[in-house]
């Protein structure tokens, strides 16, 4: 998912595989052209990655290059291209990320050519900029747009009929288009194989993600945690390569549990675990390094994040279903984490909180991302009262570097660590008094 | 409620003093007449967010549809702003004002309609700030399939109706939604008669009042709007001394959700430019035509929502192509040219207007753009552009 900021220590077999995968990704990518293989462009949350995979259809997801290009430097640059073509400082910087890139040549993280979609699958799920982003690529290509709505859970659940408008969508929509474009005829058997691998993977990660209930946490579930649900949000769920990165990171992961060891950061392993926090919203790219040396600098682990469920929530125990396909990939795209209601965001946050035995909780709140965003203030009220535990708020953006301020972000951290100090401190007092 | 207003619609004289109680009802924020209405017909009042709610179905079950758009420039934000950050749109936090200061305690429900993820997760701060209160979030279809996106709407509305019986509201009957869409189509007809008024004599009809009277239309029940709207029809169409002025003809898009202050729409009619068409209060304009009366009337509401909507920046396009629904609107309404008039940080309307530009360019109509928020204060910025755009309009016009 994102370019390796863990660069001062020796790779782990997963790190490495993550990068075969994704080289090997790009390469497919830049000979699709010449082998005549179709591609899809698609959007991580609700993303149908097993049903492409089933039509050899291979997935392009400009939000994961848009990211990228903020890790390599490159997306002030697509931004100011967008904005100069007319497209407003206020909306989501990924979209002009994105288009800046299309017009610069659509070079991808690689540094080989993106190929030009043969579809544009606008699976619209939990954000309402997807539309928008796939009207405009929309007009840059000539390709078809298929639109799948994906309902929003404005109740905190999932009804039959928001899964039967999903369903009957991929059936008698994407499905047709897929069969269209690639030339081959929906094949179920090959559709369930995959969703079977997909919850083999996602067991190993959920695993992976509740390592984080260890005193030490062996990893770090915002910063690392990119990493760790890179290969399956993205291109590679259902596919064998997933199910060994993700057999392989568990055992390594259940290696440092069992030495008591706390997670890998940007200088090394971290020696003492001062701060367990629990995070909300995306990243902050273009300074991502820098961000996180902000938090391991302090002793800071990131224990739970919703950040790490936006491509699926699995430890719920929501998990891709052979037995109905496409009725579980409309629950998993129902699910998304942004595509849930503000009071089940909330309770989700709660329970991170408690079961994660976190000292507080932290929201980075990116100017992009209304569908984050908005209401995010209230959300951090709600978990301090619920919890009794301080919640921090930092302000920052995706991939434009100019809402990324260094030293602000820095300071309100510094002060709230020392407040968690204080509340620990008064804590004790009040503990000794008893 | 029939008797308040006839006995105040007789006390008015001409168009200005409609124009004046209707700017009463919208300013009136605690809803004085809505609690009124309440008393008077034993009906709850459900509140609805922009831009579009099927109010048929609310008025057909003895709900009194109540438009929020704000609070405009005209209320303090006190603890609005605690709940948002600086980066996203005025409306939301004005919203929440009013809900925290009482203003709202009449609304039984507020419904959330799909316009954006900002009203989106407005419905779930709702939920939790108003628990005792009906708070739907209504998801709107995307897709326009009769089977697949009309199936699903129509499970949408159902609940809706089913939900309403609960807080007070009546049970759902078909022949009630048929005289409601009856009631609506009429109300419909009158704003669509005003429009066209004003498409063939914008001197008779200044934006500023017409705007007023469908900001009425948020708090009035329908028949009663409908009957203002005819009478300030009757009264501007019998003053002569309204006479045609040299103004640039010009159509405004891009404020469908979040209204711009009234002061901005008298700028922009000070700086020389006669609004032809708009996107303002954009409810009453939303379904285009008349609904069927006869038949299924649910059905009929689904039908008009997949086929007879208007072109908007928060509707998927699908088939159609982007920006045409515009510029036909701009021949239509004789505008010679385009204000992108969008709030700040309005991610449909500021998304969408590039593909718009491109279609009005491709159409070789002028335009120009800006944006303001609903508690905008300082218009000279936005004047002298609308100023040079209107007499770079006429000038060429006069070419
Ligand atoms: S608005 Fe948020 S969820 Fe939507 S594309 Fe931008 S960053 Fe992604
Ligand atoms: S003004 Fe725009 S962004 Fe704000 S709530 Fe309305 S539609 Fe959404």
């Amino acid at each position: 998912m994102a370019n390796d900021a863990r660069t001062n220590v020796s790779k782990d077999l997963s790190q490495e595989r993550q990068k075969r995968m994704i080289a090997e990704h790009f390469s497919k990518l830049a000979r699709a052209p010449d082998e005549g293989r179709a591609c899809a462009y698609t959007f991580v949350p609700g993303n149908l990655t097993e049903l492409l995979n089933s039509f050899d259809v291979l997935p392009v997801l400009p939000e994961i290059n848009a990211l990228q290009s903020g890790m390599r430097g490159k997306s002030r640059d697509y931004i100011g291209l967008a904005e100069k073509l007319g497209h407003s400082e206020d909306v989501c910087t990924y979209v002009k990320c994105d288009l800046g890139m299309l017009k610069s040549g659509n070079i991808g993280p690689t540094g080989e050519r993106l190929p030009d979609p043969n579809l544009l699958l606008l699976s619209y799920t939990g954000c309402f900029t997807f539309l928008k982003w796939f009207e405009i690529l929309g007009q840059e290509y000539d390709c078809p747009v298929v639109m799948l709505h994906v309902p929003y859970q404005g109740d905190g659940k999932i009804t039959n009929s928001m899964r039967k408008y999903v369903v009957d969508q991929l059936r008698n929509k994407v499905i047709p288009q897929l069969e269209e474009i690639s030339g081959q005829p929906y094949d179920e058997d090959r559709l369930k194989e995959m969703l079977a691998r997909s919850a083999q993977a996602e067991d190993d990660l959920v695993y992976v993600l509740e390592s984080a209930k260890n005193k030490p946490s062996p990893i770090d579930a915002y910063f690392g945690g990119v990493y760790y649900i890179g290969p399956i949000f993205t291109a590679f769920r259902g596919t064998q390569d997933a199910v060994e990165y993700y057999r392989e990171l568990r055992a390594e992961v259940e290696e440092r549990v069992k030495l008591g060891k706390g997670p890998i950061t940007p200088e090394g392993e971290m020696e003492e675990e001062k701060y367990r926090v629990v995070v909300e919203g995306p990243p902050n790219w273009t300074s991502f390094r820098q961000f996180w040396k902000m938090f391991s600098d302090e002793g800071a682990v990131v224990v739970a994040s919703s950040y790490t469920k936006v491509g699926g929530v699995y430890d719920d125990g929501f998990r891709h279903d052979p037995s109905r396909p496409l009725e579980s990939l409309a629950d998993y795209c129902m699910g998304c984490y942004t595509n849930l209601n503000l009071p089940s965001r909330v309770d989700m946050l709660v329970r991170y909180v408690e079961d994660y035995q976190a000292d507080g909780f932290l929201i980075n709140s990116v100017k992009s991302c209304n569908s984050f965003s908005a209401g995010q203030l209230m959300i951090l009220r709600e978990v301090e009262n619920r919890t009794g535990r301080p919640g921090g708020f930092v302000e920052s953006d995706l991939v434009d570097p100019r809402y990324f301020s260094a030293s602000n972000i820095k300071n309100r951290l510094e002060s709230y660590f020392q407040m968690i100090d204080q509340k620990r401190e008064r804590g004790r007092k009040s503990g000794q008094g008893d | 409620m029939e008797e308040r207003m006839s006995t105040s619609a007789s006390c008015l004289e001409g168009h200005a003093a409609l124009v004046a109680e209707a700017e009463a009802l919208w300013k009136d924020y605690s809803l004085t007449s809505v609690r009124e209405w309440k008393k008077e017909s034993g009906g709850i009042a459900i509140g609805y967010m922009p831009v579009y709610v099927p109010r048929e179905l609310l008025w057909a079950q003895n709900a009194l549809p109540v438009g929020i758009l704000g609070g405009g420039d005209d209320l303090e934000i006190i603890r609005g702003d605690a709940y948002y950050q600086s980066y996203i749109c005025h409306i939301p936090r004005s919203t929440i004002e009013l809900g925290l200061n009482g203003s709202l305690d009449c609304l039984d429900g507020v419904l959330f309609p799909a316009t954006c993820d900002v009203i989106r997760n407005l419905s779930g701060m709702w939920k939790m700030q108003f628990p005792d209160k009906l708070v739907r979030y209504l998801d709107v279809p995307q897709d326009f399939d009769p089977a697949m996106g009309g199936a699903f709407y129509r499970h949408e509305l159902q609940e809706i109706t089913e939900s309403l019986p609960g807080i007070g509201g009546r049970s759902y009957d078909e022949d009630a939604l048929r005289t409601a869409i009856q009631v609506y189509n009429e109300s419909r007809q009158a704003v669509a008669d005003l429009y066209d008024l004003r498409r063939r004599e914008p001197w008779k009809i200044p934006t500023h009042e017409l705007y007023v009277l469908l900001r009425a239309g948020m708090v009035l029940p329908p028949e009663e709007h409908t009957t203002m709207l005819r009478a300030y029809e009757t009264a501007v169409s019998d003053d002569e001394s309204r006479r045609p002025m040299d103004q640039a003809r010009v159509l405004i898009t891009g404020s469908f959700c979040e209204q711009p202050p009234l002061g901005l729409i008298k700028t922009l009619e000070r700086a020389g430019c006669y609004i032809v068409d708009d996107d303002f209060v954009q409810v009453h304009r939303w379904i285009v035509g008349d609904i069927p009366v006869d038949g299924d009337p649910l059905g009929n509401l689904v039908t008009a929502y997949l086929e007879n909507s208007i072109e908007s920046p928060i509707r998927y396009i699908d088939d159609g192509v982007k920006g045409q629904g515009l510029v036909e609107r701009v021949e239509h309404y004789g505008a010679e040219g385009v204000l992108f008039c969008a709030p700040s940080f309005c991610d449909p309307a500021l998304l969408d207007q590039p593909m718009a530009v491109k279609a009005v360019e491709d159409a070789g109509i002028p335009w120009t753009a800006f944006k303001y928020s609903e508690n905008s204060g300082q218009f000279q910025v936005i004047r002298e552009q609308a100023g040079t755009f209107a007499d770079s309009i006429k000038l060429w016009s006069g070419e």
